[in-house]
């Protein structure tokens, strides 16, 4: 017998004797919990395609309407500590990253192909790093911004979702000092629940390796619990939506 | 008396004299309450999200082997390499392998309980590895030599001035004490040892059996960065970890940042599913994923106690955990402090050497209020006691309740000792604070109030 199978022996023997329901001294039973599915039976085998419990009715309210989640979500970034601005535009958008790249003197931006990055770096006008092909790493740490797009933009939390495919793989969000997102207004969605059905939606069965919620610049608490933001990711992070 | 015993107590009477300490400790924590029921407020019901969530760990773990198989296949579908370690030796000796088998020299670690528990640091480095923790915390108390404080602000226990002395005679830098410029060094130190890592090391938060992956949660982006720059990666979780869905993160994600830190997300909640796949840029060409047993099946097979693998390690129950709050999270010298690690603890390394553990709770329940997916902690105090006792009884305490059932089973000899009992209290002064003084915890730091000569039944019938 090899370790996993000794492994796997040892749970089903464990699991013959049935568990007390959370929360509870009683045996195994069904918890009048008004809302929450009940419990399988132990005796009967997992059920491999019950929905999972309806996370949307305990989470933090979000509202039904665009105006009022753009509300929420801007809220939410400045509460963060990220800068979410909208534009009526692509003039505009671009007009503010050529802004804040002077501002900030920007002198050399990694980025990737696909259509709304290659437009920003387009406006940028600096020597641009491309990842999609694999890069150099150092070439790449030493860019001052990086440039992706994202999946969507979460009302309920402020975060930008992004994934290997869809930002350029995995260092480009968290590997330049300042993180730039690019988005359309269309790709704000409610809460959690509807970003994970975007996500089965969008890519299953062949999703990309690396999908993450980055919620706010890279911070730390581990000096005395005070905020430190920085600590190994992007110190900025800025989210334009046109 | 056991060493452990002997070694909590000497740490706990230290500590709690340390009110400078025990203020600082303090401070922090009531800062971390004030922005947890914040969040928890945010909530539209947090009682029925932690019911939700605990139904959810409920399924995931009494199922706990389909769940594991269907993660598996998953996971190698996509090119992941899969391990399984009965115990610390093997997980030891499958990542021992692996970072030979690369010839690698120097590894970059993102935060993994499940390392602390297997103690792979100390056998890379024995082996001649450079292994370098990159969560903040977890860098500073390994500059130190120590142990994490606490699961999860592992360096809660120090001040700024001391990172700053830290610093200086390890790194030699010049830092000010301000908290921003000391990060900012370990920002610069770490840049540089993660372009050059050969191995990326991580641990987990959860793992999704339906799409085969791994969740991470962090601040920092340290793990985001170790997932993503060295060549090969290598996970540690322990197999308790599964969630059966996809969607099941919707939930834990906010609670676990909720309950744990009082955020509403976590700054990175990052899911994988493989080494990078074709058409992708970055991330690692190999990824191996451990498997850790560890007793935990040990643990699973105590159904009374099943539910302390539903724990998601977010912490709670040690912030607000009086007994953590004053002894400190190095009192403990267990891998898992607070209460969830004086539930586990005795299940993983011994009953009757960690027992003590069980013992040091007030059982306000505390703990078991602020659980997120309610695992029944105080509750599982009181049954490790229960257990201790029964698997080895104390000769003088079953001698004592065994008269004392004689005694109080009986009216004639209840009311004569109710009558006299006082007049035994003089002798108990003769031996006081000696090893003979049954009453001596007590009296070491109390005095012994006198027994009254009048039972209470007695003056009630005598009312005036
Ligand atoms: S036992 Fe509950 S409160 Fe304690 S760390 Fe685990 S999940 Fe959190």
């Amino acid at each position: 017998m090899n370790e996993r199978e000794k492994i796997l022996t040892r749970i089903r023997e464990a699991l013959k004797v049935p568990a007390p329901s959370p929360g509870t001294h009683a045996p195994a039973s069904h918890l009048p919990v008004p809302g929450v599915p009940g419990l399988p039976s132990l005796r009967v085998p997992a059920p491999t395609t019950a929905a999972p419990v309806e996370a949307r009715r305990w989470l933090p309210k979000v509202g039904p309407g665009f105006p009022e989640q753009l509300a929420l979500f801007a809220q939410n970034a400045a509460d963060l500590k990220a800068t979410f601005q909208i534009f009526a535009n692509w003039t505009e958008l671009n007009a503010a990253l050529v802004q804040l790249r002077d501002a900030e003197n920007w002198q050399r931006v990694a980025s990737h192909q696909s259509e709304l990055s290659s437009q920003a770096c387009a406006a940028l006008q600096r020597p641009v790093c491309w990842t999609d092909k694999g890069y150099d790493v150092l070439a790449l740490e030493s860019c001052d911004v990086g440039v992706t797009e994202c999946d969507a933009l979460i009302a309920q939390t402020g975060s930008v979702l992004v994934t290997s495919r869809s930002a350029g793989g995995r260092a480009l969000s968290v590997l330049p000092p300042h993180h730039v997102v690019i988005a359309r207004r269309e790709q704000l969605v409610a809460d959690l629940p509807a970003a994970f059905a975007l996500l089965q939606q969008k890519y299953a069965p062949e999703f990309p390796s690396m999908m993450g919620f980055i919620t706010g610049p890279s911070r730390t608490g581990d000096i005395e619990r005070i905020l430190v933001l920085g600590a190994h990711g992007p110190k900025k992070l800025t989210i334009f939506c046109v | 008396m056991s060493t452990n015993v002997a070694q909590f107590q000497e740490a706990a009477a230290r500590v709690t004299a340390d009110t400078r300490q025990r203020q600082f400790i303090r401070t922090a924590l009531g800062n971390y309450e004030i922005a947890r029921d914040k969040r928890k407020a945010a909530f539209q019901s947090w009682e029925s999200a932690r019911q939700a969530a605990a139904l959810t760990k409920w399924e995931a773990v009494n199922h706990l082997d389909t769940h594991l198989e269907e993660l598996v296949a998953k996971l190698e579908a996509r090119g992941t390499k899969v391990h399984w370690a009965s115990n610390g030796t093997q997980a030891r000796e499958i990542i021992l392998g692996i970072v030979a088998a690369k010839q690698a020299k120097s590894i970059i670690k993102s935060k993994a309980m499940t390392s602390e528990e297997i103690h792979l640091n100390e056998a890379l480095e024995k082996a001649g590895f450079e292994v370098v923790e990159s969560d903040l915390g977890e860098f500073i108390v390994q500059l130190r030599g120590e142990a994490p404080y606490h699961i999860v602000f592992p360096s809660m226990h120090l001040t700024r001035g001391q990172i700053r002395e830290l610093f200086a005679r390890e790194l030699g830098s010049t830092s000010s004490d301000s908290p921003e410029e000391l990060t900012m060094v370990a920002r610069r130190v770490m840049r540089h040892k993660y372009i050059t890592a050969d191995i990326g090391f991580t641990g987990g938060n959860f793992a999704i059996a339906e799409t085969g992956m791994i969740s991470i949660t962090e601040n920092e982006g340290n793990a985001r960065l170790t997932a993503a720059l060295p060549k090969t990666m290598v996970t540690l979780i322990g197999i308790e970890k599964v969630l059966p869905k996809l969607a099941d993160l919707a939930l834990f994600l906010p609670m676990l940042a909720t309950a744990g830190a009082g955020q509403p997300l976590t700054c990175y909640n990052t899911m994988y599913g493989g080494p990078r796949q074709p058409g992708e840029a970055d991330g690692p060409e190999e990824w191996h994923v451990v498997l850790l047993d560890n007793l935990r099946t040990e643990l699973l097979a105590d159904a009374e106690q099943r539910d302390a693998l539903h724990c998601i390690r977010c912490g709670a129950c040690l912030n607000v955990c009086p007994i953590f709050r004053n002894v400190g999270g190095h009192t403990y010298g267990t891998t898992y402090s607070g209460p969830v690690g004086s539930v586990i603890t005795p299940h993983l390394r011994g009953l009757q050497d960690w027992k003590h553990l069980s013992n040091a709770s007030s059982l306000c329940g505390a703990c078991t209020e602020a659980c997120p997916v309610k695992i029944d902690l105080h509750h599982h105090l009181l049954h490790n006691r229960r257990n201790a006792a029964t698997e080895k009884p104390a000769f003088l305490e079953r001698m004592g309740y065994k008269i004392f059932g004689i005694i109080a089973n009986d009216p004639l000899f209840w009311s004569l000792a109710k009558k006299f009992g006082w007049l035994t209290q003089p002798l108990q002064k003769l031996v006081m604070g000696t090893a003979l003084d049954p009453a001596r915890a007590w009296t070491k730091t109390r005095d012994l109030p006198p027994l009254a000569r009048q039972s209470f039944k007695d003056w009630w019938k005598h009312r005036p």
